[in-house]
């Protein structure tokens, strides 16, 4: 039986992860996604499921707790927003390289540095591209209503220990701070110890008599077998590209244009379609789910169908690298964007698609 | 049906939780709902602002240049939103600290004495409620019935003893709203 609710993106995921059967959530606070460890301890998650929810002293403990708690096969989050997940970054970058599974949420705002805490998409290079040091990946959910805020909670984990990766859910202070209406899944028990033991022979969970010693590390200085290790991550991370695209496609069928645009900037193309069509244009709008992989392909082929693309993000233009690298130059690609917090109106970037595809 | 709203006045005044009761309610009668508030540091010692969309379809960008009613409860928010009310809109506004009055000629106004009403009565806290009944007056998306549950589900359970004097206040706020300029 589904719930419905009037949410917050931050609290319902922070919800959606109890339900999910998280052990414990490791966070530091940072506007604007203070609200999830609010909700967090206001639930008392020790009394509801056995959770811990623990303020942790900075956010590189956060991660580092997250990396203990991963080792040891548990549902482990943490959330932050740019600053926070800067620091983070060593953090994820062990955890890739030990390849264990975890979920990270990150409520973005203006950067760089302190920046701003108004909405921002500007970490979508750190998110997709490394942050960390090392050739690795996150598998990259980019929700564009509190509904997905919600339903990525867990997705990442599933996927998290599908793969024994990385999971970051990559939002914006708009979609973290805004309510809307949510249905929330039935509580899902969390895992007992001998359920943890079968799921995850890998974690560390004690040694018995009948198995070698489980050892948790991103280390090893032969290089010959760090090789290996790289190339099986790579084995693994072809596998996600594979396997894990999700994209949504909005009035594409007889679009003239289209915009490629994720998070709140999809949900301001909507609107930006709605008044265009006012004006007799035919825009459709294709939103990338998962911002790593990238669906590649579904963007190739648009190339057939529309005579350019307007990518439209919340900064000076990063995932139109993706867009121009998947459309190699076959329909004219151009981008708008606004920085520092500001968020787009759907009159401005129905201008921006007027000067720069229509009209350029 | 879609009602794109924006509601802006002082941090305090119950700007953020008259959104969030509105679309409760909206919630309760099976509509599509977003509730975007601004945050951070416009709202201290500022102007508090959220936009609240109602709609019978999934609602599209949760952030909006012009909107269907605009309700203003001081001279800061008359400034920022009286020109984003779409031609033949509705924009309502408490007269009290208001310095300018509303200048359009086409869209139609309407003023709510609320907080001199909230005084009278000694029902400071229900301020927003006053206002709330005036737009559900002029606008009635939403049930009354559905109000009630918007309510509870809105308010922590140690204040659900207040329900009835919210909706006392929604009452008041019908009888209050007064037509100062009225389109064709």
């Amino acid at each position: 039986m589904k719930e419905l609710k009037l949410m917050k993106g931050n609290e319902a995921f922070a919800e959606a992860a109890i339900r999910a059967g998280a052990d414990g959530y490791f966070g530091y606070p940072i506007t604007p996604q203070s609200e999830v460890m609010e909700y967090l301890m206001a639930e008392k998650t020790h009394e509801r499921t056995g959770m811990i929810t623990l303020q942790a002293e900075s956010e590189v403990a956060a991660i580092n707790m997250v990396y203990g708690g991963a080792s040891c096969g548990k549902k482990v989050l943490t959330s932050s927003s740019s600053p926070g997940i800067s620091l983070k970054q060593e953090g994820i970058s062990y955890i890739a390289g030990s390849e264990l599974p975890c979920v990270i949420l990150n409520v973005v705002r203006g950067g760089p540095g302190l920046g701003t805490i108004q909405p921002s998409q500007s970490d979508y290079f750190q998110a997709t591209k490394g942050g960390g040091h090392g050739d690795y990946r996150m598998i990259v959910l980019a929700p564009s209503s509190v509904q997905e805020m919600a339903d990525f909670a867990g997705l990442g984990f599933e996927l998290a220990f599908k793969y024994r990766n990385p999971v970051m859910v990559l939002s914006d202070g708009a979609i973290g701070q805004m309510m809307e209406k949510v249905e929330l899944d039935a509580q899902k028990p969390r895992l007992t110890e001998e359920e943890i033991i079968k799921n995850t022979p890998w974690a560390t969970t004690g040694k018995t008599k009948d198995r070698e010693r489980n050892i948790i590390t991103s280390l090893d200085l032969e290089s010959s077998k760090m090789e290996r290790h790289n190339i099986l991550l790579q084995e693994k991370y072809a596998k996600i590209e594979e396997a894990e695209v999700r994209y949504e496609k909005i009035g594409c069928e007889d679009a003239d244009y289209a915009f490629i645009a994720f998070g709140t900037s999809a949900r301001i193309c909507q609107k930006a379609i709605e008044l265009a069509a006012e004006q007799g244009i035919k825009v459709g709008l294709m939103r990338p789910i998962t911002l790593f992989p990238f669906p590649k392909k579904a963007v190739a082929q648009m190339t057939e169908k529309v005579k350019g693309i307007l990518v439209v993000e919340m900064n000076a233009g990063q995932m139109i690298e993706d867009v121009q690298l998947a459309t190699q130059g076959r329909v004219k690609v151009e981008h708008f964007g606004r920085m520092g917090g500001i968020i787009p109106s759907p009159i401005e970037v129905v201008e921006a698609l007027k000067q720069k595809i229509i009209g350029g | 049906m879609t009602e794109e709203i924006i509601i802006a006045g002082f941090g305090g005044q119950g700007v953020l939780s008259m959104g969030k009761i509105l679309a409760y309610s909206g919630v309760m009668q099976n509509k599509e709902v977003s509730w975007m508030p601004s945050y951070g540091p416009e709202m201290r010692g500022g102007t508090a602002n959220v936009t609240v969309i109602i709609s019978d379809e999934r609602i599209s960008s949760p952030i909006l240049n012009a909107y269907d009613t605009a309700i203003i409860l001081n001279q800061q928010s008359m400034d920022k939103f009286e020109n984003t009310v779409k031609p033949g809109g509705l924009l309502i506004y408490d007269p009290n600290g208001i310095t300018r009055h509303p200048e359009r000629k086409d869209i139609n106004i309407y003023s709510i004495e609320a907080a001199e009403m909230a005084g009278k009565l000694g029902l400071l806290k229900v301020f927003n409620m006053i206002v709330l009944g005036g737009f559900l007056k002029l606008k009635p998306i939403i049930g009354m019935e559905y109000i009630h549950k918007g309510l509870e589900k809105s308010l922590p359970a140690r204040h659900h003893g207040m329900i009835p004097e919210n909706e006392k206040a929604i009452e008041t706020g019908k009888g209050l709203i007064n037509a100062i300029q009225l389109l064709n």
